[in-house]
């Protein structure tokens, strides 16, 4: 049981990675006003231009072309981002009609180039990142063989934009407008805050980090792009609601998520899990998320002006 | 004379509404200067272009003597001019000092500097008596003290000219003589102050001057110590008022309503209703007196169905109806006169013709065979327009959230009063409205009564009260303290019971 434990957790935290740093693009977003339910798209983008870049660059620089295409995917989801945030803050658009338009485009565009550039559609990355077990901290008890060992250097990286982003949200000038935005659009405007704005900036980065999101996927577990981002994105998008719109708070549901998946992806080879039929391992964590989300609906914590498009005119 | 603010032939029209014409405006430094009209005169339209929300299509703004150009709220925050607006701009799950600060963040290190903010404002609200908890989240914080944080949110902003937009409106009465006080310690400090209001009382009480606007025009500056509430009046709505009402003698019959022994869970920190009894009878008005928030809301939602009771009877002609669907209740005869407008009277994104047939859309005329008769409805709504005097830009067409406070109070109460029920219960009908309105609903009110249909009267204001009641029942605590005849009580005894003090007991 307990090696099971220590075998499974590198998995889960990898799995976790992708939807953690997805779902705080989604918090970004969300908490300024605007919700986006084009997460699974934007991850997908991120997939693609990853994978691209990281397949055209790596015989070149061997070493750096997964942080290359690491950073183009971040790029590239930022800047397809703008096209909602076009919509939602510029054109008064329905968000969630815009984030199904973002899903769509995205799957469409990028299969498309896919088949153009590769034939198949798929495009294969040779080399992913590698793990590392990191030196002093891997000697802890229990706690280093679970979490200091078999890591990813983006899993790290994702922490600190975690970390990061608590600091942003809560301690600075930046979050407190950022979160005026999203709960009373016009108290922050009469106090002089440009709601447009912030709103713009907060969907680029919720674009930015899906983007990273999706190739993150791709160099940790997937290695190649093949056309979809599998529902992750919801599931980024349900962890945002799970954790209560809280950077802690997604950690916690985005783990959750991670883990349960990370079982019944595994369940066929352990032969505790297999006794189970894999259906209620597969359905496991979606069925808790609807009880969870039934339940927390009550004292549901989501910004007070989310969903709707600022008008500076409405009393 | 030298004017801090002064604005020169100022107009602005919107569609089908010219809402100020060529207004001429001029405060002087460390004053407080009402601005008068009644709802839809174009006051708050005036402030507003002060304010620099709206830009005026024709005239110009001078501060201080010297010619400003007011694109938006910053530069109006940046010249001085503060404006605490009759819905506040909060944002509710934010500690004071957060909303406080907000735009104009003081910071250390990248970080908000929360402590030394809290800290200053702590100070500001010691030097002007403002009694706020810096670190109370607004949520959790009274309406008055509420308006209190954004009067600080115009001090932090270092503002010399405040705008209050109908401030006593969302108060109770010990709240607005708190209020006049932080006024008064204001102007001492220097500042200068521009009341909107409708309420002449509160002109009286502590306005320096006033000028008084009527569908969009300047009717005239007048000092307040050199004038009378029935003469401002009579500039407000362009005719005398009658302060004193046509009351006949009632001649109540059968009782109509019967509420026995009952028992309502209260909500939100109210304290519900026990154990309460009371009967109206038809051709009277009963009056609920009592502060707000000892059990008058459960009461109204129990009779009229929006809540569940615990235990007694609602016995509305001879049946027992607490248990009946809200919709069944109503087409026993009852009429109900919400207390928030904007949450259980009207859809604001609905027209006005929508919004008179929400109750019985659903019959003959109406709507026929399952469709809608939009003819019938457009006409049903023009007449109630006329009957009951809505101004709507639009007529019939026009959405409700265009309409002001006083018009959306008309439509309801002529969508109420359409169907001419047998009951009408009508909570605070007045809240929120200028003198001719109020002069009117009221009317309308002892119209009903005379007619023979019975009428249960909750509000906050006494005088309303005491003017229109037959009887008066006083709540406290969602107990029945008593029921008197109007005609054989005043103010100090109802306001003492009001207290929880029971009738006959020493003063």
């Amino acid at each position: 049981m307990v090696d099971l434990i220590y075998q499974l957790f590198p998995y889960a935290i990898a799995f976790t990675v992708p939807l953690l740093i997805t779902s705080l693009g989604g918090l970004y977003s969300e908490r300024s006003g605007v919700i986006n339910i084009g997460l699974e798209g934007l991850m997908l983008m991120g997939m693609f231009v990853g994978a691209l870049i990281i397949s055209r660059t790596e015989s070149i620089y061997p070493g750096t072309a997964i942080w290359i295409g690491l950073l183009a995917a971040m790029l590239f989801g930022a800047v397809f981002a703008l096209l909602h945030a076009f919509a939602c803050v510029t054109l008064n658009a329905n968000q969630v009609i815009s984030g199904i338009a973002i899903n769509m485009i995205a799957a469409a565009v990028t299969v498309y180039l896919a088949r153009l550039i590769s034939g198949s559609g798929n495009i294969q990355i040779i080399r992913g990142l590698s793990r590392q077990t990191i030196p002093i901290l891997s000697d802890i008890p229990i706690l280093g063989r679970l979490l200091f060992t078999q890591t990813y250097a983006t899993t790290w990286f994702v922490l600190l934009i975690l970390v990061v982003a608590t600091f942003l949200l809560y301690k600075t000038r930046f979050g407190l407008r950022l979160r005026a935005c999203g709960e009373h659009p016009h108290a922050a405007d009469s106090a002089g805050v440009n709601v447009y704005r912030m709103r713009y900036m907060a969907v680029i980065i919720s674009g930015a980090c899906a983007g990273l999101g999706g190739a993150t996927f791709i160099v940790t577990i997937s290695g190649e792009f093949n056309g979809t981002a599998a529902g992750l994105g919801f599931l980024a998008l349900a962890a945002l609601i799970f954790g209560q719109w809280k950077p802690w708070g997604i950690l916690g549901a985005a783990f959750f998520f991670g883990f349960a998946s990370t079982v019944a992806n595994v369940s066929q080879v352990v032969p505790m899990l297999a006794q189970i039929p894999g259906i209620y391992l597969k359905t496991f964590p979606y069925v808790v998320t609807l009880a969870a989300l039934v339940l927390s609906s009550k004292y549901s914590l989501a910004p007070k002006a989310i969903g709707e498009p600022y008008d500076k005119g409405k009393r | 004379m030298d004017y801090v603010v002064e604005m020169r032939n100022i107009r602005k029209s919107f569609p089908g509404i010219i809402a100020c014409d060529n207004i001429d405006f001029q405060v002087k430094k460390g004053e407080i200067h009402a601005l008068l009209g009644e709802n839809g005169a174009g006051k708050s339209t005036l402030m507003n272009i002060l304010f620099g929300l709206y830009q005026p299509d024709a005239g110009s703004i001078y501060l201080r003597g010297k010619k400003v150009n007011i694109v938006n709220p910053n530069v109006a925050n940046e010249l001085g001019i503060g404006m605490v607006h009759q819905h506040f701009k909060l944002v509710h799950n934010f500690t004071v000092t957060e909303n406080i600060i907000l735009g104009l963040e003081p910071t250390r290190a990248l970080m908000i500097d929360t402590r030394s903010a809290s800290a200053q404002i702590k100070e500001l609200s010691q030097k002007y008596g403002l009694n706020v908890d810096p670190d109370a989240k607004i949520s959790d914080v009274s309406v008055g003290m509420q308006q209190r944080v954004e009067i600080l949110k115009m001090l932090y902003r270092d503002a010399e000219i405040l705008i209050f937009d109908e401030p006593t409106a969302v108060l109770t009465p010990q709240e607005v003589r708190e209020l006049m006080k932080i006024m008064r310690n204001l102007i001492d400090e220097g500042k200068t102050i521009i009341l909107i209001t409708h309420k002449l009382r509160e002109i009286m009480a502590i306005a320096d001057r006033s000028t008084v606007i009527r569908w969009g025009k300047v009717v005239g500056t007048v000092n307040v110590a050199d004038t009378t509430e029935e003469k401002l009046a009579e500039m407000m709505v362009g005719r005398k008022v009658l302060f004193e009402l046509n009351k006949k003698e009632a001649h109540p019959k059968e009782e109509i309503l019967r509420i026995e022994k009952l028992s309502v869970a209260g909500s939100g920190g109210a304290k519900g209703l026990k154990n309460f009894s009371l009967g109206v009878r038809c051709g009277e008005i009963v009056g609920l007196a009592g502060v707000d928030g000892n059990g008058q809301a459960e009461l109204v939602g129990a009779i009229i169905g929006l809540r569940k009771i615990l235990s007694g009877k609602i016995i509305l002609h001879d049946r027992d109806v607490s248990t009946l669907s809200i919709r069944e209740r109503i087409s026993t005869g009852m009429a109900h006169i919400p207390e928030d407008r904007h949450k259980h009277g009207l859809i604001l994104d609905y027209s006005v013709q929508e919004n008179l047939v929400l109750k019985n859309y659903y019959l003959e005329p109406f709507s026929h065979k399952g469709l809608l008769n939009w003819d019938y409805i457009y006409d049903h709504a023009e007449r109630v327009i006329k009957d009951f005097d809505v101004r709507a830009g639009e007529g019939a067409e026009a959405s409700a959230r265009s309409l002001s406070g006083g018009n959306q109070q008309k439509a309801i109460v002529g969508r109420e009063f359409d169907g001419n029920p047998d009951l009408l219960i009508a909570v605070q009908p007045t809240r929120g409205l200028d003198v001719g309105a109020i002069e009117y609903i009221h009317k309308r009110l002892l119209e009903q009564r005379d007619q023979g249909k019975a009428v249960l009267l909750v509000s906050l204001e006494l005088d309303e009260i005491l003017d229109l009641s037959d009887r008066i029942a006083v709540i406290f605590n969602g107990e029945l303290v008593g029921l008197v005849n109007a005609a054989e009580t005043d103010e100090n005894e109802i306001g003492l019971m009001m207290a929880g003090g029971k009738r006959g007991a020493t003063a």
